[in-house]
C-alpha cells in the first residue's frame, strides 16, 4: 500500500514539475512577492507631501514648519497662499494634509492661551491621514516640550512609549510571517484543487479510480505534495525574513513547522472539497478562488479581525489562515509558547478533521 | 470583418458563459459577497481597542488620569494589577497595548522639578494599530493635563491642538474610500481571469483547431471574445455601484457617463491582459495562475486601494504606473467621494486608454492563425 502512494506522490510531483512552464509558475511568484509586498504592503506614511497655509508672520510657525519637513514621513512641503489653493492641493490628491496657521498663532503662543491649528485631511484616504496627522501630534508636542525646556520650565508629564515585538514599528514584521501563511495557503489550494480538475478533464482521473487505489489514498496522494510543495515555500520566506530582511525570529521552529502541518491538512481539505464538487477547471479555480479571497482578506493581514462586527469574527473562525497567521506572527515575532499557542492550534485540527472527512465521504459519493 | 460571423462568433460565447453556472457565479454572485466581505471585514477604523491599565500609583491624581481613558470612545480598557499580566495579555493579542501609570507619579506630579512619567506598551506586531493606541492615549493624556490645569485655576501649559477636518468623507470612515478600490479589485477578477481561460480552453479541447479551420479572421476571433465579457463586466460594475449605494451607503458623487467612460477602458484592459495570458499560455491551469499573479495580486498590493503608494520605495512607486488597477482605483475613489474631478479623472482615462490599446494589441499579434 505504501508503495502505491509512493508511486502517486512521485506521479504528482512529475506532474507539477514537468515543464519550465509550470516550475516558473511554482517558484517565481514567490520570489516576486518576496521582493514586492514588504515594500509596498505597507500603511507607513512616508514620502508625502504636507502642505501648509501659514497666515502667521512669526517665529513660532516658521519653527514649527521647520521641524516638520525634517520628518520622514513629509518629504515635500508645498506652500500655499489661498483657501482656493487648500482645495485644490486636496481635489488634486497633490497633499495628504493641509495645516492652516492663524495669524495670530504665534502671538497667542506666546501669551500662553490656547491656540488651535486647522488640518484638512484627504477623507480618500483616511487611514493614512490620521496616521499622518498623529505623526504632526508628536511633533507638536515635542516642540512644546523644547519650548519648556528654553524657557526653563519642567513639564508636568510625559509619556513613553514602547513598542514590543517590533521596537521602530516596521511594517515588514508585520507582513514577512503574514506571507508565510498566504503564499502556502495559495499553493496548497492549486495544488490539490486545480489538479484534480485538471485530471478530470483530462480524464485521467478516470483512470486513477480504476487502479487498486482507494479515494483515502488518492487524497494522500494529492496532499503530500501540497505539503512539500508548501513546506518548501515556507522555508524560502522564512530564511528571507530572517537573512534578508533581518526580522528577529524569537521562537520555536519545530512549533512553527508542527502547527504548519496541521494547517496544510485543514487547507488541502478545504482544497479536495472543492475539487470533489467540481468537474472542470474553470469552476475548480473559481472555487479557490471563492475560498481563498475571503480567507485571505478576512484573516487578520489587512485589517484587525477585531475590527470586524461579531458575526463575521464568529464566521470567520472556520477560516484556517485566521487561526494560522495568529501562530506564525506569535511564533516568529512573540515566541510564543505551546500553552499559549493552543488556543489558535484547535480550531485548525478540527477544521483539519472536518474538512478531511468531509472530502473523503464526496469522493465516496462520487463513486458510487 | 464580417458582422453576420461577429454575431454568430458573440452568440456561442456568449451561451457558454450562460450555459455555465461558474461563469455566472463569478459575474453576479461574487461582487455582491466581495464587497459585502469588503465592506463589513476590512475596516481599518480603530474602535474599541483593547487596552490595558495598570495603576501602580492608587492616588486621586492617577485616578483621574485613568478616567480620561475610561472616557476616550476609542478604548476599551480592562485593568491589571500586574504588568507582568498584561505582559502576557500582549502576547496572546488579549490586548494591543497597556498604559502603565507608575508607583511615584502623583509624588512626582506635586514637585515642580519633576516629571512625572506614563508608560505606553503597544502590540507592534500590529503597526497599524500601534499606531493608533499610541496616538488615542497620547490624546487622552493630552485631555487631561489641559482638564487638570483648569480644575486648579491655573493657566494650562503652552498647549496647540489640532483640528482635523476630513473633506469628502468628514467621519473619516475607511469603508467608504475601500469599497470603490475593492470594485477595482472585482473588475479585475471578473475581467483578467474569466478571460485567462477562454482561449487556453479553446486549445486544450481542441475547438481552436475547429475555429482555425473556418474563414473567421483574427479580428473576429479577438472581438467575439471580448464583447460578450464586457457585457458582463459592465454589468457587474453596475451591480458593484449598486450593492455600494444602496446596501453599503457608500456616497456616490459622480456621474454614470463617467462612470461607463472609466469602467469601459479599465475593463478593456483587464480583458485584454487575461485574453494576452491565455493566447501565450494556451494552458488554463498556468493562464489562471498566471492571471492570479499578474493581475490579482498587483490590483491588490500596488493600486493604492489600501496601501499607499507614496509610501512605497521608488522603484515600486514606478512599477506601479504600468498597473491599470491604480489608475482605475484613483477614478473610483474621486469618483463616489469627490465627483467628477477632471483633472484626476482625465489622466486616469488616458493612461488606461493607453492600457487597454496595449493589452489587446499584443494579444492580436500573438493570435496566430496556425497550428503549431
Amino acid at each position: 500500500m505504501l508503495h502505491r502512494i509512493a508511486t502517486l506522490i512521485l506521479k504528482e510531483l512529475q506532474a507539477l514539475l514537468q515543464d519550465r512552464q509550470s516550475r516558473m509558475l511554482l517558484i517565481v511568484p514567490v520570489l516576486l512577492q518576496l521582493a514586492v509586498f514588504p515594500f509596498a504592503a505597507t500603511l507607513e506614511v512616508k514620502n508625502n507631501t504636507l502642505a501648509v497655509f501659514n497666515e502667521d508672520a512669526g517665529a513660532e510657525s516658521a519653527e514649527l514648519v521647520q521641524r516638520l519637513s525634517r520628518a520622514q514621513a513629509f518629504t515635500r512641503i508645498l506652500y500655499l497662499n489661498s483657501e482656493r489653493e487648500m482645495r485644490q492641493s486636496i481635489d488634486r490628491q497633490e497633499a495628504l494634509l493641509v495645516l492652516r496657521f492663524s495669524p495670530e498663532f504665534s502671538r497667542a503662543l506666546g501669551s500662553s492661551s490656547p491656540v488651535k491649528i486647522q488640518a484638512i485631511l484627504d477623507g480618500r484616504r483616511s487611514n493614512s491621514a490620521q496616521i499622518a496627522l498623529g505623526y504632526v501630534g508628536q511633533i507638536l508636542q515635542r516642540y512644546l516640550d523644547d519650548r519648556n525646556l528654553r524657557q526653563g520650565r519642567v513639564a508636568l508629564s510625559s509619556v513613553q512609549v514602547r513598542h514590543w515585538f517590533n521596537p521602530n514599528l516596521d511594517y515588514v514584521y508585520h507582513i514577512v510571517p503574514s506571507l508565510v501563511a498566504i503564499i502556502t495557503t495559495v499553493s496548497t489550494l492549486v495544488v490539490t484543487s486545480l489538479s484534480i480538475a485538471r485530471e478530470r478533464e483530462q480524464g485521467t482521473f478516470d483512470q486513477l479510480l480504476v487502479s487498486p487505489l482507494t479515494p483515502g489514498m488518492i487524497m494522500i496522494g494529492k496532499t503530500v505534495p501540497a505539503l512539500l510543495v508548501a513546506g518548501v515555500q515556507a522555508t524560502i520566506i522564512l530564511s528571507a525574513g530572517v537573512f534578508v530582511y533581518r526580522i528577529p525570529f524569537q521562537g520555536s521552529l519545530p512549533l512553527l513547522y508542527g502547527s504548519m502541518f496541521f494547517y496544510i491538512l485543514a487547507l488541502a481539505g478545504f482544497g479536495l472539497l472543492i475539487s470533489s464538487v467540481c468537474s472542470t477547471q474553470q469552476q475548480a479555480f473559481l472555487g479557490v478562488f471563492s475560498f481563498m479571497m475571503p480567507a485571505v482578506l478576512l484573516s487578520g493581514f489587512p485589517s484587525p479581525v477585531e475590527n470586524m462586527p461579531l458575526w463575521l469574527q464568529y464566521l470567520d473562525w472556520f477560516n484556517p489562515l485566521r487561526h494560522f497567521i495568529v501562530i506564525v506572527k506569535g511564533v516568529f515575532l512573540k515566541n510564543m509558547s505551546a500553552p499559549l499557542l493552543w488556543p489558535a492550534l484547535w480550531p485548525l485540527l478540527v477544521i483539519a478533521a472536518l474538512t478531511l472527512t468531509a472530502a473523503d465521504w464526496m469522493f465516496r459519493r462520487r463513486l458510487g | 470583418m464580417n458582422l453576420r460571423r461577429l454575431k454568430a462568433l458573440c452568440r456561442k460565447e456568449a451561451l457558454q458563459i450562460l450555459r455555465d453556472p461558474s461563469s455566472n457565479v463569478i459575474a453576479f454572485v461574487l461582487p455582491v459577497i466581495m464587497l459585502l466581505i469588503f465592506g463589513y471585514g476590512i475596516n481599518l477604523d480603530a474602535k474599541g481597542l483593547r487596552v490595558g491599565l495598570v495603576l501602580e500609583d492608587t492616588s486621586v491624581e492617577a485616578n483621574r488620569f485613568a478616567a480620561s481613558l475610561y472616557g476616550s470612545p476609542y478604548l476599551r480598557i480592562t485593568t491589571a494589577l500586574t504588568r507582568a499580566e498584561l505582559a502576557q495579555a500582549l502576547v496572546k493579542g488579549q490586548v494591543r497595548g497597556f498604559v502603565v501609570i507608575p508607583q511615584d507619579f502623583s509624588e512626582k506630579l506635586k514637585r515642580p522639578t519633576d516629571t512625572a512619567p506614563i508608560l505606553i506598551v503597544t502590540d507592534g506586531s500590529e503597526p497599524n494599530t500601534a499606531n493608533f493606541v499610541e496616538n488615542f492615549v497620547r490624546s487622552s493624556w493630552q485631555g487631561w493635563l489641559l482638564e487638570r490645569a483648569a480644575s486648579r485655576g491655573e493657566s494650562p501649559p503652552a498647549s496647540v491642538t489640532l483640528e482635523p477636518r476630513f473633506w469628502f468623507n468628514p467621519s473619516a470612515e475607511s469603508r467608504n474610500y475601500l469599497i470603490p478600490g475593492s470594485i477595482t479589485i472585482i473588475m479585475t477578477v471578473i475581467g483578467a481571469l474569466l478571460t485567462s481561460l477562454v482561449v487556453a480552453r479553446e486549445w486544450e479541447r481542441g475547438t481552436m483547431e475547429a475555429l482555425l479551420a473556418s474563414p473567421v479572421t483574427r479580428a473576429e476571433l479577438l472581438l467575439s471574445k471580448l464583447i460578450p465579457y464586457y457585457a458582463l463586466g459592465m454589468l457587474s460594475l453596475l451591480i458593484c455601484v449598486a450593492v455600494s449605494t444602496f446596501l453599503l451607503n457608500v456616497p456616490f458623487r459622480g456621474s454614470f457617463l463617467v462612470l461607463w467612460m472609466v469602467g469601459s477602458l479599465f475593463l478593456g484592459s483587464a480583458l485584454g491582459m487575461g485574453l494576452l495570458l491565455s493566447t501565450v499560455t494556451r494552458n488554463q491551469f498556468n493562464a489562471a495562475q498566471a492571471a492570479l499573479n499578474a493581475a490579482f495580486l498587483p490590483a491588490v498590493i500596488l493600486s493604492g486601494f489600501i496601501y499607499e503608494i507614496r509610501s512605497m520605495p521608488a522603484v515600486i512607486r514606478a512599477v506601479t504606473y504600468l498597473i491599470p488597477a491604480r489608475y482605475f482605483v484613483t477614478a473610483m475613489q474621486t469618483l463616489f467621494q469627490a465627483g467628477d474631478l477632471w483633472p484626476v479623472l482625465s489622466r486616469a482615462m488616458l493612461f488606461l486608454g493607453v492600457a487597454s490599446a496595449y493589452f489587446i494589441g499584443m494579444t492580436a499579434l500573438k493570435t496566430r492563425r496556425r497550428l503549431d
